[in-house]
């Protein structure tokens, strides 16, 4: 961790900000107020060295500048620590500076957008109520082509999403949202010089910008939600980054992150420590648990000369590792291999949105040149009929069917924001609600993803405080199992730590032991206890304790099983574990179909059974080698606690301690998705009222502008209909629940 | 109809006004945290005696 004393060597970070002058990026955790900004930019700003402070309460980010002489990043860091705030080295992800730069991007061409049309508001509201009264051709010709003048930079400004996403759509040979909007702004322009030219009376320059203005609101406001929750997960990802500690050109050990590694350094791993890179154990004898990695509970012994992989805990002793290139690791290759053929599947989903767009686009212009056909054969003039066809086009412009999605999205994802869910895909939500099989994963998925001690209801409560506070000063992690019994335990000033035995401490005069059973001289027993159960025990004096430790289901597990099952979700269990493992657990939370020892292409395999048989099924995994069938799922979730590589391939992640996000998500994007049918039918009635509207020729640029902003309205306010889940604690804040996160499971 | 000629164009540049406004703040930087802007004009630190006497204090 970086908060550890140690000096940790954090140039990778730092970048030049000037002569002698260098800045980082902190993610601070445990920002929850008002107060935090000023102690936090106090605190810093009168630091020696420290040129600048500030703190993004939104992204909850502290950008530092410091003079290079005077300040060292690591110092600034602890200095935070003392001042009770956890600062993390951050850099921005190359996914989210460019999140950040469409985000600025859409905003200008909303303000744009905006600006053009209150002026042409302006002047139309002046053009239609003179032409029910007394206004002269010529001031209306007048303020037609300031109209003109405002639109046609402004529509080639702030157009250019809508643009350059209809011409990528033509260029892949699919027809998006995007085409028919594009179509329909350039129509409604390009007629509208015409009349202007003509003085004609009708000018659809305010339809076409209020169009553009009313779309971009929804993006923007899709893109933000979607920017914020990036920022969320990039921070998890900085408070979950762990150090390396490499050894130096003369033995000396220095802490590294972990992205400053090569192949070829040589690192030492800790108990306690989970193994930061692949590589081979050149020395040090020691059992780590893979359970990450390979779903396997059973501790599997290492010796110099074996390989290990990231992610691996390392339990009893110090190895020194070498690290080898990412890749060569044939577990590794295997698992990136399958991820790459699975991901093809995912991509040939169709969005809603688009497949709407695909069958209204064909439609809407066929209707419009219907019209203009029509008026030609009933013997309207050339003129009179191109007008009266465009307005057909520009009435149905989808104003209503392009925010019906959009609007339902954004409400959606700020639920499932607040509630802890991190949605990281776009068409995660209507994926999401068309499941009806739910595969989990067993180790870290349905039980915590670290160990816990399962009998602390038999020990006496002062053994157990005791035995908590003497395990807080160990990092082994049964121990931390232990001192997990009692929040904030303070360990024993005197506690002694015996490398792989235990930990002992002088306790009211008489020593006190927490360890194996031969440290604390007691007999030896065995087969009274299971073989996925560790134990240690407790010695003071005459009294003592055993504590069982092993892996137990999350607090909710069997509640929201439960619940799943009553809404119809077939469960099922794929697991890496041994099957006599998985099987007792399955019966817990009444799984019929559980199967144990599979491998990662194995489980594909199941996966690709189920969906041949028409299932749409939905992967729970935190796992290396729950990453390929995260993959190949047709929608997936990963607790926060997964391996990175799992969390890049699920649609979303879930952060704390219940599994309840699982059943949460999936309420939400069912909700999400009949609210985004009901929207496209609001979409489809107004088109039918609209469009015969239109080609009967009753359509004035008043109607239009009347119907646009109406149906939009309409669809909005329908999204806003959908509840929120209930969040487990109704009055613990977002931030709150993402402290206890952080503090509780990222640690382990 | 002559007033129009000064009216609508002084109505357009006080709009292209506030919309140059916008452009400027968002170039810098105004909205990129707009939860902490609404605390910061609630605290001092602005005012230059104020951060000396937080210094002296600490010392």
């Amino acid at each position: 961790m970086l908060a550890t004393p140690e000096a940790v060597d954090l140039s990778l970070f730092t970048r030049s900000a000037g002569p002698g002058e260098r800045s980082i990026d902190l993610a601070i955790e445990g920002v929850d107020c008002a107060a935090c900004l000023d102690d936090i930019e106090g605190t810093m700003k009168s630091a020696a060295g420290v040129v600048s402070a500030r703190l993004n309460l939104t992204t909850h980010r502290l950008a530092l500048v410091f003079r290079d002489a005077e300040a060292d990043a690591s110092v600034l860091i602890r200095t935070l620590a003392r001042a009770g705030y956890k600062a993390y080295p951050f850099e921005q992800s190359r996914v989210e500076r460019d999140e950040q730069r469409r985000t600025q991007w859409l905003l200008k061409c909303l303000a744009v957008a905006g600006f053009a049309s209150m002026n042409i508001m302006l002047l139309s509201v002046s053009v239609w109520s003179g032409n029910v009264a007394d206004i002269t051709p010529e001031t209306r010709d007048f303020f037609h082509w300031l109209s003109a003048l405002i639109a046609l930079p402004a529509a080639a400004y702030a157009g250019q999403p809508f643009f350059i996403s209809a011409i990528a759509g033509v260029r892949a040979g699919k027809l998006n949202m995007d085409f028919p909007i594009s179509l329909g702004i350039l129509l409604a322009l390009t007629m509208s010089v015409f009349e202007t030219l003509f003085h004609g009376e009708h000018a659809y320059f305010d339809s076409a910008v209020m169009l553009l203005l009313f779309l971009l609101a929804g993006r923007y406001l899709d893109q933000s939600m979607r920017r914020r929750t990036r920022a969320a997960a990039g921070n998890l990802a900085a408070l979950k980054g762990d150090v390396a500690h490499r050894f130096g050109p003369e033995g000396q050990v220095v802490a590294v992150p972990v992205g400053a590694l090569l192949a070829g350094d040589r690192i030492l791993v800790r108990p306690g420590d989970r193994v930061p890179a692949d590589g081979l154990v050149l020395s040090g004898t020691s059992e780590v648990d893979t359970s990450i990695i390979t779903g396997e509970t059973m501790r599997r012994a290492l010796r110099p000369g074996m390989p290990v992989h990231a992610g691996a805990m390392n339990f009893d002793g110090a190895l020194t590792v070498e690290v080898t290139a990412a890749g060569q690791g044939t577990l590794l290759d295997e698992v990136a291999r399958l991820i790459e053929k699975a991901g093809a599947a995912k991509s040939r989903y169709m969005r809603l949105a688009d497949r709407a767009a695909r069958i209204y686009a064909p439609m809407v212009h066929v209707a419009a040149a219907a019209t203009l056909v029509f008026w030609l054969l009933a013997g309207a003039g050339a003129h009179q009929a191109i007008v009266i066809a465009i307005s057909v086009l520009i009435i149905t412009c989808p104003c209503a069917l392009a925010l019906a999605v959009p609007a339902v999205q954004v409400v959606a994802s700020g639920h499932l924001f607040r509630a802890g869910i991190y949605l990281n895909a776009a068409d995660a939500l209507e994926r999401l609600a068309e499941i009806d099989t739910i595969v989990f994963d067993k180790t870290g998925t349905l039980t915590h993803p670290h160990p816990d001690v399962v009998n602390a209801g038999m020990i006496p409560d002062d053994l157990r405080r005791a035995a908590a506070r003497l395990a807080a000063s160990s990092r082994h992690p049964l121990a931390m199992a232990v001192a997990r019994l009692q929040a904030d335990a303070a360990p024993y000033d005197d506690a002694e730590e015996v490398s792989g035995a235990g930990v002992r401490a002088m306790v009211d005069g008489v020593e006190m032991r927490l360890g194996s059973a031969r440290f604390c001289d007691l007999p030896k027993e065995r087969g009274s206890i299971a073989p996925d159960v560790s134990v240690i025990y407790l010695r003071h004096g005459d009294r003592r304790a055993r504590f069982e430790i092993r892996q137990s289901l999350r607090s909710d597990a069997r509640d929201t099983m439960d619940r799943l099952r009553r809404h119809g979700y077939d469960l099922r269990i794929l697991s890496g574990d041994r099957p006599e493992a998985v099987a007792p657990l399955a019966d817990i939370l009444g799984i019929v179909s559980a199967r144990g020892g599979l491998d990662p292409s194995q489980k594909i395999a199941e996966i690709e059974a189920l969906r041949a048989n028409g299932r749409k099924v939905l992967m729970v995994g935190d796992g290396l080698n729950d990453a390929p069938a995260l993959a190949a799922a047709h929608a997936s979730l990963s607790p926060v606690t997964a391996i990175d590589l799992a969390q890049a391939q699920a649609d979303a992640i879930f952060l704390g301690e219940r599994l309840a996000p699982v059943a949460q998500s999936l309420d939400v994007a069912r909700q999400a998705r009949a609210l985004m049918r009901q929207n496209l039918g609001i979409a489809i009635i107004y088109n039918l009222v609209a469009v015969p509207l239109a080609v009967a020729g009753h359509v004035t640029p008043l109607i239009a502008a009347a119907a646009m902003s109406g149906s939009s309205i309409i669809v909005t306010l329908n999204a806003l209909r959908m509840r929120a889940p209930a969040v487990a604690k109704p009055n613990d804040s977002h931030d709150e629940r993402v402290l206890r996160l952080t503090t509780s499971e990222l640690r382990t | 109809m002559n007033i129009l000629v000064y009216l609508v164009p002084t109505a357009l540049g006080l709009g292209l006004l506030a919309l140059t406004a916008f452009m400027w703040s968002l170039k810098n930087g105004q909205y990129d945290d707009v939860e902490g802007t609404a605390y910061r004009i609630l605290s001092d630190d602005d005012v230059e005696e104020d951060i000396e006497r937080k210094r002296e204090r600490r010392r």
